[in-house]
C-alpha cells in the first residue's frame, strides 16, 4: 500500500466522526429549517422558506440578534481592554508573575455554570455582595431589564478575560525587547513605548483574541441562560436561548432550526475572517 | 511610587481573579445564619458539604462527568492521533482542506447542530444515556485534538519517520514504535485540554440526559434547587467541589495548558 493510500486511511476515521457530528447534523438543520415540524404532534412536512419569511417578521428574533450583537461588542471590548492590561502586567513584573499566571487561570479553569451561579449569588438582591458593596439604591440586577443583561457581560468578562491575557502575553513575548530599548534611549517615555511600538507589533494577536472571543460571544448560551434564563421580560435572550426554547422547550423543529441557522450564519461571518487570519500561515511546511 | 502602583494593580488583578471564588468557598462554610454577613465566618462549617453528598445522587453525576470527560478523550486522542500523524508526515491529499474544516466545526455554534443530533440520538435509543454524549462532544473536541497534535507531530524531527521506515517500519509502525511515545507531551495537553471542555460542556448534556441520574456535573448545578429557598451554601459547596480538581489539574500543568491554548492563537 502506498503511504499515500495508508495516509486516507489513518485519517478516515477522524473524517468520518466529523462528518457524522458537525456535517450531517448542520445540513441536517439547514434542511429542517424548510419545514414545519413539530415533535408531539408527529407533524412533518416540507413548507419551503415559510419559516424564513416568520423570522424576517418576529420581533423576538429581531430582538435576540440585537441583544446577541450588544452582548458581544460591549463584552469583547472590555475583555480586550482587561486583557490588554493583565498582559501588560504579567509581562512587566518579575516578583509574583507567577502567582498572577495562576490566579489568571483560576476563572479559566471554572465551568461556564458555575461561574453563572457564583455571579448569580453575588447579584442576588437580598444577600449579594455586590448589591451590598454598591453605594445608593438597591438594584436588583437580574429582576431589572438593562441590567440583567450587563449582569450577563459581567459574568462573561470575569470568566474568559484570562484566555484575553494569555493569548496578548504570548503576543507580547514575541516582541524583540530590544525595540522598546532603543526607542528608550531615543528618550521615549513608557506611554509613548506602548502607543508607538507595543501595540502596533501586538495587533496581530488582539485582531486573533478579538474575533475568538467574538465568535464565542456570538454563540453564548451557559452563561445567560444559567444567570437570567433569558429573563426578565426576554431582555437577555440571546440568539442561542430563543434557538433552545423553541427546539427544546416548544418542541417546534422547524422553526426552531430556523433561528439556529440563522445564529450560524451570524457566527460563520466571523469564522471566516478569523480562517482567512489564521490558516494561511498554518500550511502545512 | 512606581513599585506601589505596581503593587496596587497585582492586587486588584487577584482580587478580579480569584476574589469571586474565595466568596464561593465562603459561602459554602458558613452555616445558615451567617449567609447575612461580610465578614468571615465565626463558626464555620461542613454541613453544606454533606448535605451535597447525601443520597449519593451528587457522588453518581460526578461519576458521569467523570465517565463521559474520560471517554470522549480516550476517543478524541486514539483517532486524532493516528489522523495528527498523518497529516503531518504523510502524503495525504487536501490536508490542508481538512484542517481547515475540522477548525470550521470547532466554530459552530452548538445550537446549529443539536436539533438534529437530538433526532439521531433518540433514533439510535442512545436519549437519556451517557453514551449518546460522547460522540458530539468529538464536535468540539476532535478539532481541537487535530490541530494541537497535528503541529506538535510536525516539531518532531521528520528524520525519525524516514529513519525509522529505512530501518523496515511501516508507516503505522512507525508511528505507533517511535513517533507517539515522543508526543507524549503534546497527548497529555491535549488530553487535559478535551477534558477539562468535556467536564464543563453544558447544552448537549442539557439537551441530551432528561433523568436527575443521568445528569452531569454542569447540569446537575445549573438545576439544583430545593422545595425551599435557594440552598446558596449547598450550591456553593457543590461547585467549589466540582471546581477545585479542575483548579488543581490547571495549575499542575499551567504552562503545557498556556502553550496549548495560545499555540493555535498566535502563531499567524
Amino acid at each position: 500500500m502506498t503511504e499515500r493510500r495508508q495516509g486516507l486511511l489513518f485519517v478516515a476515521p477522524a473524517v468520518a466522526v466529523l462528518a457524522g457530528v458537525a456535517l450531517y447534523p448542520i445540513l441536517g438543520t439547514i434542511w429542517l429549517s424548510l419545514h414545519r415540524s413539530i415533535l408531539v404532534f408527529h407533524e412533518h412536512r416540507f413548507v419551503g422558506f415559510d419559516n424564513w419569511a416568520t423570522l424576517f417578521e418576529d420581533a423576538r428574533f429581531w430582538s435576540a440578534l440585537v441583544t446577541t450583537l450588544y452582548f458581544s461588542a460591549v463584552a469583547v471590548s472590555a475583555e480586550l481592554a482587561l486583557g490588554l492590561l493583565f498582559a501588560l502586567l504579567l509581562h512587566g513584573v518579575f516578583r509574583g508573575r507567577g502567582l498572577l499566571r495562576a490566579a489568571v487561570l483560576v476563572p479559566w479553569a471554572i465551568p461556564t455554570v458555575v461561574s453563572a451561579r457564583l455571579w448569580g449569588w453575588l447579584f442576588n438582591p437580598d444577600h449579594g455582595l455586590v448589591a451590598r458593596m454598591l453605594p445608593g439604591d438597591e438594584v436588583n440586577w437580574l429582576g431589572t431589564p438593562g441590567y440583567a443583561l450587563h449582569a450577563a457581560i459581567v459574568v462573561d468578562v470575569w470568566k474568559t478575560t484570562p484566555f484575553v491575557a494569555l493569548i496578548l502575553l504570548a503576543g507580547l513575548q514575541a516582541i524583540p525587547v530590544e525595540l522598546g530599548r532603543a526607542a528608550a534611549l531615543d528618550g521615549a517615555g513608557p506611554l509613548r513605548i506602548l502607543w508607538s511600538i507595543t501595540l502596533p507589533l501586538l495587533r496581530p494577536a488582539l485582531a486573533v483574541a478579538a474575533v475568538f472571543r467574538g465568535l464565542d460571544a456570538m454563540r453564548v448560551f451557559d452563561a445567560v441562560y444559567v444567570l437570567t434564563g433569558g429573563g426578565p421580560a426576554n431582555t437577555t435572550e440571546t440568539l442561542s436561548i430563543y434557538a433552545y426554547k423553541t427546539l427544546m422547550r416548544s418542541g417546534d423543529f422547524g422553526y426552531g432550526s430556523t433561528i439556529a441557522v440563522a445564529t450560524f450564519v451570524c457566527v460563520s461571518v466571523l469564522a471566516a475572517i478569523y480562517l482567512w487570519l489564521v490558516v494561511p500561515t498554518q500550511e502545512p511546511a | 511610587m512606581k513599585r506601589l502602583g505596581l503593587l496596587l494593580a497585582m492586587t486588584a488583578a487577584l482580587t478580579f481573579c480569584v476574589g469571586p471564588f474565595l466568596w464561593q468557598v465562603l459561602t459554602s462554610l458558613r452555616p445558615e445564619t451567617e449567609q447575612t454577613r461580610l465578614a468571615l465566618p465565626t463558626r464555620p462549617t461542613l454541613q453544606a458539604y454533606a448535605e451535597v453528598f447525601e443520597g449519593r445522587a451528587f457522588a453518581q453525576v460526578m461519576l458521569n462527568s467523570f465517565a463521559v470527560a474520560s471517554l470522549t478523550t480516550l476517543l478524541c486522542l486514539a483517532i486524532g492521533a493516528l489522523a495528527a500523524f498523518a497529516l503531518a508526515r504523510l502524503p495525504v491529499p487536501g490536508r490542508g482542506a481538512l484542517l481547515a474544516a475540522a477548525l470550521g466545526a470547532s466554530m459552530f455554534p452548538p445550537i446549529a447542530t443539536v436539533g438534529p443530533l437530538f433526532l439521531l440520538i433518540r433514533a439510535l435509543g442512545l436519549r437519556d444515556q451517557l453514551a449518546g454524549l460522547v460522540l458530539p462532544y468529538a464536535t468540539f473536541a476532535l478539532p481541537l485534538t487535530l490541530w494541537v497534535l497535528t503541529a506538535h507531530f510536525r516539531q518532531l524531527p521528520p528524520d525519525l519517520y524516514r529513519a525509522a521506515r529505512i530501518d523496515g517500519c511501516t508507516p503505522f509502525a512507525a508511528f505507533w514504535r517511535v513517533l507517539l511515545p515522543l508526543a507524549a507531551p503534546g497527548l497529555v495537553t491535549t488530553g487535559l485540554l478535551v477534558f477539562i471542555f468535556s467536564w464543563n460542556e453544558f447544552l448537549y448534556a442539557l439537551t441530551f440526559t432528561s433523568s436527575p441520574e443521568h445528569r452531569t456535573v454542569p447540569v446537575a448545578i445549573a438545576l439544583f434547587a430545593s422545595e425551599h429557598a435557594e440552598p446558596w451554601a449547598q450550591i456553593a459547596a457543590a461547585s467549589v467541589i466540582v471546581t477545585l480538581p479542575l483548579v488543581i489539574l490547571t495549575l499542575a500543568f499551567q504552562r503545557r495548558l498556556v502553550s496549548g491554548l495560545t499555540a493555535g492563537a498566535v502563531k499567524g
